[in-house]
Order: C-alpha cells, then structure tokens, then sequence
C-alpha cells in the first residue's frame, strides 16, 4: 500500500490527509514536531487572552485520527533523503514515504537585528511562541511594557493580546500608516484610531536598531532607529511578517526560492515530492494573488487540490476571486476580490468610499474608471456574503450594479441597521446617477448566477 | 471603577448572607386556637394528629424553623404510624372492613408541606414584623451590589465588541473553586425549596406585603422562587445588555426573554390569582408544562368557566398549532431564547458559563438518547393520565397514573429541570436541561431539523477554525464542524441564541430565516476553490 507522509500538521497537511483518506485507503502518515494533534494557529491569541484553552483549538478530537487510519507521528525532520525517499529525523529515526507532502507553513521573519535572540524576543506563529508569552509576559508586573514590530496582521493581533492582559504595549509600524501597503488610507487611518482607543502606544515610520540586553541574557530595553530613544520593556514581539519553514529542505535537490518551488499541480522538481501552503512558492503567480500565499484558506485549498492528485485526478491549484478577513481589535474585516491601496493600484483603478459618521465602519468599492466594472471590495465593520461577491466576480458585474444589489450581500446579524441606503445615496451623490437600491432577494441570493 | 465593582460585590454578598442568614431566624409556635382553626381547614379525621401537633407546637417555647419542622414531622409520623399499625393489624386478623376504614385516617402530602403550611401560620419574629426592612437588606442590597459590580463594565470592557477576556483564567468562569462553591449553593437552594420548603419559610415572610398587594394572598415559596427569578434575570439581563451592547439582535432577544417571564410568567399569574381565575403562564406550553393535562388542573380548569375553557384550548392550540407554525418560520429560537423562562434564565444567569457545554461526539449522542426518552416519557404520563380521568380507572396499560405522575415530577420536574438544570450552571453550562431534558425542546428540535425555515448560514470559505464559535454555544454545537466545511448549520438542538455568530472574528455565521431549498448544503469543497474542482465534487 502506497504509504503517503506528510510534514506538518497545520491546515494544509490535515486538509490533504482529511481528503486523501477520503478518496482513498492509502497508508498517511503526518509528522509534527509543534504538537501531536491538529490546532487551529488562528486561534492560538485567544488561547492567551483566556477566550479558550488549547484544546478548544483542536477541531478534531483525539480519536478522529486512530478512527479515520492517519498515523500521527512526533519528531523533528532533519533532512530528507530523495534518493532512498526516506525522511531522516534529528532523533535517528528514519521513515519511508511513497509520496511526500511538505506543508511546514512559516516561520516569523528576523532581519538581523542585535539581540534578535535574547529571551524575551518571540514572535507569534508557534504553540511554543504562546508558552514562551505565557512565561514572559503572565502579566503586567512580571511584564511592564511590551514592544511590537511590524504592523502587519500578527502584529495587532498580538497587542490585542497583551493590552487584553493590561500590558502596555509600544508597537513600532514600519509604514507611515497602519498597513497601508494593502489597506487604502481612509482604513488605514481608522484603524490608527482605533489602536490608539485601546491604549496601544502606537509608533509609525518607526524602525527597530537593536534590541538590549541585561545581565541574564533577558530583554532589557530596545533602541529606535530614527531617534535613538532607549524604550524599556521585557518582551519583544517580532511580527515583521514570515517567510517558509523550509532549512530542513536544503541541499535535497528540492528546488527551492524563497519557499519550495511547484508548478500548478503543486509539483516539486523531484518526483513524488508536493509541496502545499505557506511554504510553497508557485514559479508563476497565479492571477494577482502572491507567488507565496500565507492566508488560511489557501492552504486549506492546496491540501484538497494535492489530495485529488494523490488519488489519481491530477488536478491544478487554481485558487478562484481573490477573498480574505481579518479581526483588528473590535473592527472586523472582509475583502472580496482585489482593492489595492493607494500605493500599489493601477491607473485605471478607483474607489468609490464611505464611511460612517460616527461608528469603526467603512466600505471600499475598486473599480475601473473606464468600464465601471467592479474589482473589489474592502468591509470594515459590515459583513458581507462570500457567495455574492464571489458570483458578481466571475460574473464581470459592473459597480452600479453592486450597489444596486448590495442588500443581498449584506451578512450582519439580524436587527442590525443597515447602511446600504446611505452607501447608495453617497454614490449617487458623488457620481449623478440614480441608482435605486432593491430589496433583499432570497431568490437572487440563492440564483447561481 | 474597579473599587466601584468590588464594592458592589461586597454589598451583593452581604445581602447574600443576610437572605441565607433569615432562614436561621424567627420563632415558631401556635396558640391552642390557631391550631385548631388550622385542623378545621384541613378536614383531618384522624384522631391522633391533633394531640401530637399539640404536644408538638403548642408551646410558649421559642423553636427555629429546623426544631419546629422536626416536631411537626413527627406528630406527622406519630399519627400516620398509628394507622399503619391498626392496618397491620387488621390485617393480620384479616378484618377487611376495619382495615379499609383506616385509610380515610392517614394524613396524605409529604411531612415538609405539612409543616410549610403551619409554619407559615406560626411564624413570629424580626422577618415577619419588619418585612419591608428585610427585604431592603436582603433583595435591595443583593440588587444594588449586583449592579455596583456589573455597571462599571461599561467603561471597563472598553469599547463596545467581544469582551471574553480572561473567561478561561478565571475561577468563577473555569469551574474554579468560585464555580464550585456557587454549585453548591445553586444545588442546595434547589433541593430546600423542592424538598424542604419549610426550611425557607421565613422568605415567604419577606414577600409577604409585595404578593398581597399583588395577588391578594401571603406569598408561598412559588412566589419567593418567582420573583427571585424575575430579579435575577433583571439584574444578569443588566450584565448582558451591557456585555453585548454592539449587537442588537443579542439586545432584542434580552428584552424579550425578560418580558415574557416578569409579564407572562410571574404578573399574569398573580393578577389571575387576585381575580379568583386559576393561574396560568399563558406561553407555558406543554410538554415543558407537564402537569397541564393532569387531573387537578383540568378540574380547576373546568370549574371556572369560560377562562377555563378558554386556558385548556389555548394551551392544545399553542402546542399542537402555534409552537410548530412558529418553529418552522423562525426556529425553535422563538420559544427557547426568545420566550421561554428556563431559556431566560440559562441567557442571563448563565451567560457566564455558556462555554461549559460537552462538545463531544459522545455528548451529541447521549443528548438524542436522553431529550427523546424524556418526550416520550412526558407523552405516556399524559396518555395514562388522560386515559385515567376519562375512564376513571387508576391504571393504563399496566401503569398507574398517580406513581408515573409522582416519578415524573420528581425526576424530570424536580431533579432534571431544577437541581441538575439549573444547580450545575457552573460546571456543566447553562442549558443542562434545555439540551438533554426538555421534552418540548425535543418536540421542537424535531420540527426545526426537518421542517423549517431557520438555518445559520456559513459564509463560503472565510472560516479559519479558530472555535469561538463551538466553544461558547451553550447547547454543545459543534459549529466549527460545520463552518469549516462550508457548511449550513442546521441542527435540532439549535436554540438560535445568536452568540456563534457574535463571539465569531471573520465574520462566518448568521442565523437566518429563508427558504427551504438550499438550507441543508453539503459541501466538500469549499468556495474559493475554482469552479472545476467543485463541479468536481458536486458531481461525485
């Protein structure tokens, strides 16, 4: 029997195990050295913040893997042998494979800096990085200031974190505005606001020089770039974002870049050998999605893509309209195809933007100028339906359009007042049109196109 | 703020004690003449009673309530054991006239109640003459420290949003010793006022002047327990629209849950009771309201008319017709998290410890065993019952109705849906009984998982199974099992609270009303992925 082996137990490996053993009785081995049992990394800051315990984490309880025949095996892969196919484990072991999946996901990005590896320096990707928070920083006497860097959506997360633990938390953003490679500068700049309600010391065009240390080796303080001020605190959060978990992959023959290189049939250059998730790199990017895609549900789709292959259906990764979400302390975010941010769209690309007068929400609508056809859409604060946006994607719907239906995409809780009619008229008003807003269609909404 | 907070809960505490503390109080005895006006009520024929309970009570002594109810537990026995033994008697003579003639001698009902009855009547002391005073330093202060403690959340909480910070380091929230303790209290509570309601008569005295003017008569321990309830679930109610003041559909459902019990549950009743119409919780529906078709009520029923009339079809139309036409345009949220006064309770008191429910496989299953069993228990009894009162016979295929009745409401009424129901909020989570016990939550579940409009929609593939949402829905959902999956959630258990959709980061779930096809959505793929891979699956 084919004996498949998988390297990594996050989203991306189980995904592929889940749906291989599925499709078929082949033998599936999933080797971990972060845990035993799957978790959900996504879920590791509420573990901190005392919403969960660990085991809520798990999606699958512990008899789910003996009952569906995946073997789970502890250990560390030192290195892997292409030749005898067989995995080298630090420990001395070894384990044969048929078929090999590399789905190690990331590792937090670390430039060099002095003091990058005092105790007290983490970043926050790892279950060992939460035991090493829970050690660090138990609470604001053990912890009297913590210091983030890099603002991207780790970086929140982890102030979220400590801030829910009364830790005062400087958080160095490396940009003038908080993610403002991605967000446009209308989000952008509610959510400086909004970091600055929750008591977060935040710093923009901020960079770190160095980190300090005491006499035990322990973070003593941290020097800024620009000033030079000295800022003290006991523990460092490097959250500059990541990049694969690959150095065991070295020297194999496995081509790598960045991350290990796949064709579409997330193919390695050796035979039998797939990588899937945050660590593989496609040599080509696939529409205007990333050579590399660290997001969740990426991975979940590499793992089904690899497992129909596996199975004998060789099948293409062909991930559809770009979407993702995201929580920035109490303001919830949702895009559906692409909005690029000031900086980085293109000439023909323009917002139609609103936001709320009073409350943390706001819409971003991209669309092309000349066409009027619809891009994108960023939601702060509003929920919208993943179906919709995906339909009216594929279905080259135009921004009046959008707004036009824009009730049948709204997803919030029930009771909850709706801005659409204000979102309309402000379109209106800015463009002389007159679109009027239809009401909400079951019947449109469950149409498939 | 938080000086604020402890304060209350210092205040809360000692309004706490000084309730637990007025059990202890008081002085009970009867004069010769109010026992005696007493045994003329109550009809007794026996002859032995009425020296015993002299002997017993009357007495210039100054007894607590636990001496006083021992006496008159005693005389009880005193009384019926001298009827037992001239049965034996007879029996072993096999005289069955004499025999016969000594049933009509035996005092029925359990000794407690009888000595509830009298203790009311026999009550002295500080409660009974300063009830008013007591009621400041027990209601008021547990009433004014509760909200001293839940007020400030609104700056502490910090902005409006999810707030479960430190749920789970908490030991009032993580089954600490703080949850224990509250256990033993709840259960205790639980088994004095179901077993031993003589034990907590001085309470009755609290409320006595607030349930005269409302109904015209001394309060009982029913009107202790239900006016507590309507406070508790006032002041918790305070805390939740508090904790969950950026959600408007968690707001709405609060204020109705809290309007159908102080209204429907507790006014109504009593105001009935003032105007001599028997008393009625309008949206009490059977089978949660097990003893509707039993004997006594269907007799009180008949005997007052057009009211009652009215009660007995009203009751038959909201259980066969209302709750199912209801349930299939909105879910059985309508009734379990909108309506009822157990599930008012379990979202108020017990939104501390909604996160305890099992999500186990094995959890899942022994709540489809447990919550069925317990319908058709609640069927049989009524059948037998119902057969009993028709034909006037004692038994039905083999059962007798008074022991099925008796079995029912001490299992089911008393021990499922009190003492575990609600005693064990702290360890088990809040809705015990919702999930495994109720038989009208079952009958609903039925009709909510094959025919209903209801659903909580999963949003495509934007889940990154995090938990929250499985972690904190109090009827042990396994929501992240279907999110995950793209999946609908369509369950008989759901009870539509909304909290999934609240606690959840991404924005995944949303309780909703639409049309039948296309509510229940399979998916093993889900959407992201290209359009082939799906027809793919979808065609497999």
């Amino acid at each position: 029997m084919e004996h498949i082996v998988i390297i990594g137990n996050g989203i991306s490996g189980v995904t592929a195990a889940r749906h291989i053993r599925k499709n078929s009785d082949k033998k599936i081995t999933i080797v971990s050295a972060e845990s035993k049992f799957f978790f959900s990394r996504t879920a590791l800051m509420y573990i901190y913040m005392g919403h969960m315990k660990f085991e809520h984490t798990q999606p699958y309880e512990e008899w789910f893997w003996e009952k569906n025949n995946i073997a789970l095996k502890e250990g560390f892969v030192g290195a892997i042998n292409t030749a005898k196919s067989i995995l080298e484990f630090t420990n001395g072991e070894t384990l044969f494979y048929d078929k090999l999946i590399i789905a190690t996901g990331s590792k937090p990005n670390k430039f060099g800096w002095p003091g990058q590896d005092l105790d007290g320096v983490m970043g926050m990707y790892h279950k060992q990085d939460l035991d090493k928070l829970e050690k660090f920083a138990p609470d604001n006497e053990a912890c009297n200031r913590a210091v983030i860097v890099g603002g991207g959506l780790i970086g929140i997360e982890l102030a979220e974190m400590l801030r829910s633990r009364k830790i005062p938390v400087t958080f160095l953003v490396r940009e003038t505005s908080f993610w403002n490679g991605v967000l446009p500068a209308l989000e952008s700049e509610m959510i400086n606001e909004h970091i600055k309600e929750h008591h977060i010391d935040l710093r923009l065009n901020t960079n770190l020089k160095e980190i300090k240390s005491d006499e035990n080796g322990c973070v003593k303080s941290i020097i800024i770039e620009e000033t030079g001020e000295e800022i003290y605190c006991n523990v460092v959060g490097l959250t500059a974002g990541v990049t694969p978990n690959i150095d065991f992959i070295k020297n194999t023959g496995i081509e790598l870049g960045r991350g290990v290189k796949v064709n579409r049939f997330l193919e390695t250059n050796m035979p039998n050998i797939y990588a899937i998730g945050d660590c593989a790199e496609q040599h080509e990017a696939i529409g205007q999605r990333r050579n590399i895609e660290a997001v969740w549900y990426t991975g979940r789709m590499m793992g089904e893509t690899v497992a129909q292959t596996i199975c004998g259906n060789k099948m293409e990764y062909k991930p559809g309209h770009w979407f993702n979400s995201a929580k920035f302390l109490d303001i919830e975010y949702q895009t559906y195809g692409w909005v690029f941010s000031e900086k980085g769209k293109k000439e023909n690309e323009a917002y139609f933007q609103w936001k709320h007068p009073e409350e943390n929400k706001c819409i971003t609508i991209s669309f092309d100028k000349n066409t009027h056809l619809f891009l994108g859409i960023n939601t702060f604060g509003i929920r919208m339906r993943h179906e919709i946006f995906d339909k009216w994607l594929t279905g080259n719907k135009s921004i009046e359009y959008v707004l036009e239906y824009l009730a049948d995409a709204n997803f919030d809780p029930e009771f909850y007042k709706l801005h659409e009619p204000e979102i309309v008229a402000k379109f209106n008003e800015e463009n002389n049109t007159n679109i009027q807003l239809k009401k909400k269609s079951w019947k449109r909404i469950f149409s498939k196109v | 703020m938080k000086t604020i907070k402890y304060t209350g809960l210092v205040i809360f505490l000692l309004g706490l004690a000084i309730f637990t503390g007025t059990i202890f109080s008081g002085s009970f005895n009867l004069t010769k003449s109010e026992l005696d006006t007493f045994l003329r009520e109550q009809n007794y024929k026996s002859t032995v009673i009425e020296s015993a309970l002299e002997k017993a009570v009357v007495t210039s002594e100054d007894l607590n309530i636990f001496e006083f109810s021992s006496r008159v537990r005693n005389a009880y026995y005193v009384s019926n054991n001298y009827y037992d033994n001239l049965i034996k008697k007879y029996d072993a003579e096999k005289n069955w006239d004499k025999k016969g003639e000594q049933y009509q001698y035996k005092i029925y009902g359990k000794p407690h109640t009888l000595s509830y009855t009298l203790a009311k009547e026999a009550g002295k002391g500080f409660v009974v003459e300063n009830a008013g005073l007591v009621w400041f330093l027990t209601f008021g202060l547990g009433i004014i420290g509760a909200l001293l403690f839940i007020l400030p959340n609104l700056i502490l909480l910090g902005k409006p949003g999810i707030k479960n910070d430190g749920i789970y380091l908490n030991s009032a929230t993580n089954r600490g010793w703080i949850a224990w303790l509250v256990l033993i209290f709840l259960v205790s509570f639980y088994l004095t006022l179901y077993f031993m309601p003589d034990y907590v008569v001085n309470w009755t005295f609290i409320l006595d002047p607030i349930s005269q003017a409302l109904a015209g008569r001394p309060a009982s321990q029913w009107f202790v327990y239900g006016f507590l309830y309507c406070t508790i679930m006032l002041t918790m109610g305070v805390r939740m629209f508090i904790k969950y003041r950026h959600n408007k559909y968690q707001i709405v459902r609060t204020i109705s849950v809290l309007f159908f019990q102080i209204v429907f549950a507790f006014l109504i009743p009593e105001i009935m009771a003032s105007l001599q119409m028997p008393e009625y919780d309008f949206k009490n529906a059977f089978p949660l309201d097990y003893d509707f078709f039993f004997e006594w009520n269907l007799k009180s029923l008949a005997e007052t008319g057009g009211i009652g009339i009215f009660i007995l079809v009203w009751g038959i139309v909201l259980t066969l017709v209302i709750v199912p036409v209801m349930v299939y345009f909105f879910g059985k949220r309508w009734y379990c998290s909108w309506v009822c006064g157990c599930g008012g309770l379990a979202e108020t008191l017990g939104d501390p410890y909604r996160q305890h429910s099992d999500k186990s496989l094995n959890a899942w299953k022994l709540e489809r065993w447990l919550i069925h069993a317990v319908l058709v228990f609640s069927l049989v009894m009524t059948l037998v019952t119902l057969y009993c009162y028709f034909t006037g016979a004692a038994s039905f295929i083999g059962i007798k109705s008074q022991w099925i009745k008796d079995t029912y409401s001490f299992l089911i009424g008393a021990w499922f849906a009190g003492v575990i129901g609600t005693g064990f909020y702290p360890i088990f989570g809040n809705r015990v009984w919702c999930r495994f016990g109720c038989p009208l939550a079952a009958y609903l579940g039925l009709v909510q998982r094959f025919k209903s409009r209801f659903r909580i929609t999963t949003n495509g593939g934007q889940c990154i199974s995090c938990g929250n949402c499985s972690t904190y829905c109090e009827q042990g959902i396994d929501v992240r099992a279907y999110a995950q999956k793209g999946e609908n959630i369509v369950r008989s258990s759901c009870v539509g609270c909304g909290i999934c959709s609240a606690v959840c980061p991404r924005g995944v779930l949303k309780l909703e009303n639409g049309p039948e096809s296309g509510r229940i959505n399979p998916t093993d793929v889900l959407l992201g992925n290209d359009v082939n891979l799906m027809d793919l699956v979808n065609k497999k």
